[in-house]
């Protein structure tokens, strides 16, 4: 499969190199940024020769150009320095926490994906009848909300009321998976209404267009079931656009979590985030921002890997 | 009678149009139509589109395809009334009783899946048989059929073989659950002459050997001549004539009947080429962007004042290439197009928009060559503003003129090409082309998605522009009677090579090329037992190499 093979190596070539662009625009963005790293770290009271030594000590005299570079061979070496303010090394740090926001977004995929898929697949099968119009209202109903309000809303009925689930989302190694998915529970329903709009919508347009063909006619004419021609020869010709809008909600799960983290004082990256960039700590949210620009590029191109796999011309050519 | 495997009595078949910026409302597709037939029987239904006979082959399963309604009428089969039953008792008959093969196998397959799967998923959904007797039954009607390497072809994806080969799939899928009713839906009509002969043959043969009654629907009666036993023809949602294959072909007795007949037997006496050719086409030889290999070799030939080229071919022969490189769509790699003595730019580019406007084209499919959301007038006069410049009142009354070179007239300039019928915005193609006043028109298959009355009446308006402007027609066709009809040369192609090249007499008598004998053969006639003919005589010459 030489073209198949070419094509793939192809992408994954483009997602390096825009990996790279986006670490350059992230190091001048950081650089770009209003204030001074020293003063902040010492405060309005220090003396002009302190702030002198600090920047000395940071290595923020050096040419931004080779500042990037060294910084940029520190990351490929995994290194991804040292936070200014508590002057800890950012990569073990942040390694627990990027584990906790993926903890959370793959338990918030593994609810909302297949439940998104399904809605789609029933919004087709009753299309236009009531049960399209029911969840198509929800979900946009559910979108249209923001996600904090979402948030306190379902902590004050199915946290304090009910008494359901907690409402601060702590968790630590010691926990049982029981334990931890229970104290996640509201954050992922959270989360699940809010990805659940974009592709459920997507997963009925992507359906609805391939049943005009002539194949789904086919399919009628054996005497299948609707639901059976829905789900056995519509939904094969359709995975390119669904995985793509999936994997844009994945992304979204990791990188768009840090409202929903504060709101649940949930310990991931976006509570971690949103600390450092207060304390201006510039090394962190550069970290931060690379790593949730590799986890959109990567998932992105496992989007795009997906749709020419899905292809049967370019799986299996003539 | 009362043993028919179908009966239809009185059916009425109805659908809700939505015309733009109106109120929607109900119009009837077929009004009434009854007949019966027996098992092993073969029905052929015969029409023109819109004469119905696709939606009543689909109301032998009770379906209709997108909003159409069977609102009256009685379907029986198999002794049993399917109209008033529950859709779950349909679904029981649909696939299993009553099977469907359609126009286009290449889009009725569905692509994501393997040929055995789709062929096997009725009988199996059925529980009609296991999927081992299933794929035994499928590999037994591809080795009927004539598929090559029945074995494994089913492990093949639909892209992976040929659009005939796809047709028998298609074929055997409709056969594989031993259905008693097996509709065909203009079966052979996208596919090759050549290899629309094979298709037929199996299809025949299928049908002999599994005992199975077929509706068979085409437009094309000599097609149907070689498959029914009866045929049925229809028009506008009635029917005209009914009776047996031998009757409707050698006495028809309506007057529709006898057009239909005789549709095919327009001649026209080729003209002698002239001394100096408009145009000259030498040693071209092209390749696509971004491919490695030609699809056209030194192709040659020459254009005539006032005079027709036909081009025939299967389809991948080259003949729209060919066009396409005199249109300097796509530069020749090789060779050169002379234009009244001088050599024109390989590349469209390269060229004045004089030259631009000495070489129209008029497209196969009218629909998609026109903007839907420009009028007639627009369409028409666009040329006009472009090569001439003209404006206002001189541009009105030339479009005017051009309307009525085309037998329309000046009321249609407001409309939209959505309010006009297919033979109709053909006409409004033509007046495009002509307007620009060119020396040249490539006719890229023009008549073949019309119906073959339509067709009739655009070659004849063609013809007589052609005697007035003495333009020169390079006719890019797959069907020979349309050849027959209209062309003073003949170039015939194969695989990027002109295999033979010559005035039409010379082209159509022998002695021929093996390519060219087998195209001619291929063209099916209107006599019974021709199908047979071809086969046999084919048999016998292969044998006697």
């Amino acid at each position: 499969m030489p073209l198949l093979l070419k094509l793939l190596v192809q992408r994954i070539a483009l997602g390096l190199l825009l990996l790279l662009t986006v670490s350059g625009l992230i190091f001048w963005g950081t650089n770009i940024l209003p204030g001074d790293v020293a003063q902040s770290i010492l405060g309005q009271s220090a003396t002009p020769e302190a702030l002198a030594n600090i920047r000395e000590e940071l290595g923020l005299n050096e040419p931004a150009l080779s500042r990037y570079f060294d910084w940029l061979g520190g990351l490929v070496q995994g290194d991804l320095g040292t936070a200014l303010t508590s002057g800890q090394d950012i990569a073990a740090s942040l390694g627990s926490r990027l584990k906790n926001t993926l903890f959370l977004a793959f338990w918030a995929a593994v609810v909302a994906v297949p439940l998104a898929i399904f809605l789609g697949l029933l919004a087709v099968r009753y299309r236009e009848r009531w049960p399209d119009k029911l969840i198509s209202a929800v979900t946009l109903a559910s979108i249209s909300v923001p996600e904090f309000l979402i948030g306190y809303i379902l902590m004050y009925f199915v946290g304090v009321k009910l008494g359901w689930a907690p409402t601060v989302s702590m968790i630590h190694d010691g926990m049982s998976l029981g334990q931890k998915l229970s104290s996640i529970a509201l954050p992922v329903a959270v989360l699940t209404m809010v990805v659940l709009a974009h592709m459920m919508r997507m997963t009925r347009a992507a359906i609805l267009n391939v049943m005009q063909s002539a194949y789904i006619e086919t399919a009628e004419l054996k005497g299948l079931t609707s639901f059976q021609v829905i789900a056995r020869h519509a939904l094969p010709n359709s995975i390119a656009p669904i995985v793509n809008v999936v994997m844009l909600n994945l992304a979204y799960l990791v990188v768009g979590v840090v409202v929903v983290e504060v709101v649940f004082t949930y310990p991931g990256m976006g509570q971690y985030l949103v600390d450092h960039v207060s304390k201006r700590d510039v090394p962190v949210v550069q970290a931060c921002g690379l790593i949730f620009a590799a986890v959109y590029i990567g998932l992105n191109m496992v989007a795009d890997i997906v749709s020419i796999l899905a292809n049967p011309r370019l799986r299996h050519p003539k | 009678m009362s043993d028919a495997l179908l009966k239809v009595r009185d059916l009425k078949i109805g659908a809700r149009v939505y015309p733009p910026g109106e109120k929607p409302r109900d119009i009837d597709i077929v009004h009434g139509v009854s007949f019966d037939l027996e098992k092993g029987k073969v029905l052929g239904l015969i029409g023109e589109s819109g004469a119905g006979k696709s939606t009543i082959g689909l109301a032998t399963m009770a379906y209709g395809r997108g909003g159409v309604e069977i609102t009256g009428g009685e379907v029986w089969v198999n002794g049993r009334e399917i109209l008033g039953t529950s859709l779950k008792d349909l679904r029981k008959l649909r696939g299993t009783e009553v099977t469907y093969v359609s126009q286009s196998a290449a889009a009725s397959f569905n692509p994501a899946k393997k040929i055995m799967e789709q062929v096997i998923e009725a009988s199996i959904h059925a529980s009609k048989f296991s999927k081992k007797d299933a794929e035994a039954r499928a590999i037994d009607l591809f080795t009927r059929l004539g598929l090559p390497d029945p074995e494994t072809i089913g492990d093949r994806y639909p892209h992976q073989v040929s659009g005939g080969q796809l047709q028998r799939c298609m074929t055997a899928l409709a056969l594989c659950p031993e259905p008693d009713l097996v509709v065909f839906d203009e079966p052979t009509t996208a596919l090759d002459v050549t290899t629309q002969i094979d298709v037929l043959m199996a299809i025949k043969k299928a049908i002999r050997d599994t005992g199975v009654a077929a509706l068979y629907i085409t437009h094309d009666l000599a097609v149907v001549a070689q498959v029914s036993d009866e045929i049925m023809v229809l028009r506008m949602g009635d029917m005209v004539e009914h009776g047996t294959t031998d009757q409707i072909i050698n006495a028809p007795k309506e007057e529709y009947t006898s057009d239909l007949v005789s549709v095919r037997s327009r001649k026209h006496e080729g003209k002698p080429p002239s001394d100096n050719p408009v145009l000259t086409i030498e040693h071209v030889t092209a390749r696509y962007k971004g491919t490695n290999f030609d699809v056209l070799h030194d192709v040659s030939m020459e254009l005539h004042a006032g005079q027709t080229l036909a081009v025939v071919g299967e389809s991948g022969s080259g003949k729209s290439t060919t066009a396409r490189v005199m249109t300097g769509l796509l530069p020749a790699r090789d060779g050169q197009i002379v234009f009244e003595d001088r050599v024109l730019s390989a590349d469209l580019k390269g060229r004045a928009r004089d030259d631009l406007r000495e070489i129209q084209m008029i497209y196969q499919m009218a629909d998609v060559a026109m903007n839907p959301r420009q009028t007639v007038g627009t369409i028409i006069g666009r040329p006009l503003e472009f090569y001439f410049g003209m404006r206002g009142a001189e541009k009105h009354k030339r479009i005017d003129e051009l309307l009525d070179d085309i037998e329309m007239g000046a009321e249609f300039k407001d409309r939209y090409p959505a309010e006009l019928s297919g033979g109709q915005k053909q006409r409004v193609c033509i007046a495009r082309a002509l307007a620009a006043k060119p020396k040249i028109i490539i006719c890229d298959e023009v008549t073949s998605a019309l119906d073959p009355l339509v067709a009739e009446d655009i070659l004849k308006l063609l013809h007589n522009l052609q005697k007035r402007e003495q333009v020169a027609y390079l006719f890019i066709t797959h069907d020979l009677a349309t050849v027959r009809a209209i062309a003073d040369s003949i170039a015939v192609m194969y695989q990027g090579r002109v295999v033979r090249y010559g005035t039409k007499a010379e082209v159509l008598s022998p002695p021929f090329d093996d390519y060219t004998d087998l195209l001619l053969s291929s063209v099916p006639e209107m006599r019974l037992g021709w199908l047979e003919e071809v086969v046999e005589h084919r048999k016998m010459e292969s044998a006697g190499n």
